[in-house]
């Protein structure tokens, strides 16, 4: 096994189009092996279509790079081999058993004891007593469960998961989440895209993706200080008045409520201060300077996406 | 569900299993060959059809054609009220054959009757019939039948003139004379030529089988595709080839019954014969099986949706049926139309199967038809391969 070099995903300038749409623009990233990397961005951003293009089921229009260590180009047969791929949509067979849809996995992958293999996964996954149940007639937790769990069955060295929990209830997020951490304790390379911010934090780094352009990747913390965003927490009465107003003055990037309160931000903290400046002694408003939430970060980029690419 | 019930994550460390590389080909392709099977066996609706499909159509096809009709409606057209006339009236119904629903006197309504399908049958009774009898001039009796439906009307044409001698011979009236008192003149209208009743069920197995085994394999990619689990099953490694093992094996053993269940069904029930070897029949049925399943596999690869991959196999099923001579006589046809036929796999089929049951044919007779549907079936394998996408692009 080549790539021993700590890096399980190495790719340069990828770029594809569907139908002169540039679906994804000049995108680079590396993932370390053994971590666990999360892919953000809004719906379209081209997330999807990147994880594809990973473990081969679409070619790059242009860019090249290495996944495990194989041309992402030429090896796509041996990457496939290595790389466990849960879609967004459930796509195990919905009319086989859960017992049926894992024997069929661990024949595909050849190995060599399938029965056995199937049964320990089922008894691992917890769903013992379940292994005659067709797939299609198990809840969203349950679907999710065995669908990781097939993924997982032939050993990959590289998950890829596309929105692995959308849908799913927050007990069985969490469940998902301690089964990846673990997975990537076993030494697991797995890229994981979602829209949950706690899902992010949850993640070694992460990578952020609007309209097909990579904005910001890092540790949580290098993107949040990468950022350069100044913001203020605001509590009080009014804020509904307050959001109108302080929307689109000079320096002020976002105003994004949060519960109760109002996140203001912008990366000029001079002109920020300038225009918040006249609310600051209004009574009835209590205003903090905090640092900006991973959200903040990515309500910002996303803002200033729309303007450069729309 | 609930969430309540259920369990704590897994603990421990995920189990690595041993993997073998050789017969990767056999291997994978077996894991299609299950799925699919499993899948069919709770297609209930599928597997119903695989049964009741030939049964179904024999039943209906086999007894319209081989049961001899009787009491067929029939018209007279009386332009002379005689005792030989009324004679031979009663012996046509005696026959069970023909049952006389109206008597008229004018040409026209006699034409409009058998034009509108009110009656199947016409006999005419000219004027002056009986003076010109026994004058000895031997007057035409005119029988008109409706040939639209050539097998209808085949058997109670073909018995008239017997029936009417035999029937007349104990007439008093007429004695037993040496030969027909009268010319019976037979005209099949619409529709001259009548075919076989026994080239039909040989050809039924043929034309059942190329719509059910199309449809089947028609289906099978696209509706991956639309379930969302090609998308799974492209980031496997399993290779185009091996998906299409996977996919038409087991509906060879489907097709295989079905041609067993209407042959046994057309051996038993409609007295069909087998002359000729039942070894190299089902050699060659299965060769023409899985020709038709290659060909419905193509068809899932060219298609977009299942209603296309339905409408597909329609516009190659029709012409299947009707320029492969299972309809019309191909020697009778156009030759543009002879080329056409000459590239459906049910031609070829059709000569196979009608020279092994009605004639005893042997492999030496069949080599043409035989290499014709190899060719066939490795030109529609080809296509598939090379037409299945390995990626989403």
């Amino acid at each position: 096994m080549n790539g021993g070099n700590g890096i399980a995903i190495d790719v340069k300038g990828l770029s594809k189009s569907f139908g002169g749409r540039e679906v994804v623009h000049d995108l680079s990233m590396q993932v370390r092996r053994g971590s666990i990397y999360g892919f953000l961005g809004p719906n379209g951003s081209g997330k999807t279509t990147t994880i594809r293009i990973l473990c081969g089921l679409l070619t790059p229009d242009s860019g090249e790079g290495t996944c495990l260590g194989y041309d992402i180009r030429r090896d796509s047969e041996k990457i496939k081999r290595q790389v466990g791929y849960m879609t967004q949509r459930f796509s195990l067979y919905q009319d086989l058993s859960v017992r049926e849809n894992l024997e069929f996995v661990a024949r595909l992958y050849g190995l060599a004891d399938a029965r056995g293999a199937a049964r320990e996964m089922i008894r691992r996954l917890g769903l013992s007593g379940r292994e005659e149940q067709l797939a299609g007639e198990l809840s969203g937790g349950w679907k999710q469960r065995l669908a990781l769990g097939a993924c997982t069955l032939p050993n990959p060295q590289l998950l890829l998961l596309d929105e692995p929990t959308a849908g799913v209830d927050p007990k069985a997020r969490r469940d998902f989440w301690n089964e990846i951490h673990a997975l990537a304790a076993e030494g697991l390379t797995v890229l994981v895209s979602t829209h949950y911010m706690d899902e992010a934090e949850r993640c070694h780094e992460i990578a952020y993706i609007a309209y097909g352009h990579l904005l910001a990747r890092g540790t949580v913390e290098e993107v949040i200080a990468k950022s350069a965003l100044t913001t203020y927490t605001v509590t009080g009465d009014d804020l509904n008045g307050l959001t109108s107003e302080l929307t689109g003055k000079p320096g002020v990037d976002m105003v994004a409520p949060f519960g109760t309160s109002l996140h203001v931000s912008g990366r000029d903290v001079a002109a920020l201060e300038a225009s918040i400046a006249p609310w600051r002694q209004k009574s009835g408003l209590r205003w903090q300077q905090s640092s900006p939430s991973l959200e903040d970060v990515f309500i910002e980029l996303m803002g200033r996406s729309k303007d450069n690419f729309q | 569900m609930s969430a309540v019930d259920r369990p704590a994550p897994a603990q421990g460390p995920a189990p690595v299993h041993a993997i073998r590389e050789r017969f990767g080909f056999l291997r994978r392709s077996y894991a299609m060959l299950i799925k699919e099977f499993i899948q069919l066996k709770r297609d209930r609706v599928s597997f119903a059809m695989i049964v009741m499909l030939p049964v179904m159509q024999l039943m209906l096809f086999g007894y319209a054609i081989n049961t001899t009709p009787h009491h067929l409606p029939s018209a007279v057209l009386l332009q002379e009220d005689s005792d030989l006339a009324r004679s031979i009236l009663k012996a046509l119904e005696n026959t069970a054959y023909f049952r006389f629903l109206y008597e008229v006197h004018d040409v026209d309504d006699f034409d409009n009757l058998l034009k509108s399908g009110k009656v199947l049958f016409g006999v005419e009774i000219p004027r002056g019939f009986e003076r010109a009898v026994r004058r000895g001039d031997k007057p035409a009796l005119l029988v008109a039948a409706d040939a639209t439906d050539p097998v209808a009307a085949s058997a109670a044409m073909g018995s008239l003139g017997m029936i009417v001698q035999t029937a007349l011979k104990h007439d008093l009236y007429i004695g037993d004379p040496p030969e027909m008192p009268f010319e019976i003149r037979a005209h099949a209208r619409y529709n001259p030529a009548a075919s076989s009743s026994l080239n039909i069920v040989p050809g039924l197995v043929g034309t059942i089988l190329t719509m059910t085994m199309l449809i089947f394999t028609a289906l099978s990619v696209t509706r991956e595709v639309e379930r969302g689990t090609m998308e799974s099953l492209l980031s496997m490694p399993i290779k185009p080839v091996e998906v299409m093992f996977g996919k038409i094996v087991p509906y060879v053993l489907v097709g295989f019954l079905q041609a067993f269940l209407i042959i046994s069904i057309g051996v038993g029930l409609f007295g069909v014969p087998v002359l000729g070897n039942l070894f190299l029949l089902a050699l060659l049925s299965t060769l023409f099986i899985t020709t038709n399943l290659s060909i419905g596999y193509t068809i899932s690869t060219v298609v977009q949706n299942q209603l296309q991959a339905m409408q597909m196999s329609m516009m190659f099923f029709l012409p299947s049926i009707l320029l492969s001579g299972f309809m019309f006589p191909f020697a009778g046809m156009p030759t543009w139309a002879q080329y056409v036929g000459e590239c459906l796999p049910l031609t070829h089929y059709l000569r196979i199967v009608r020279a092994i049951m009605l004639k005893g044919a042997s492999m030496q007779n069949l080599r043409f038809d035989t290499l014709a549907l190899a060719a066939l079936m490795l030109l529609a394998m080809t296509i598939a391969v090379t037409r299945f996408r390995r990626t989403l692009d």
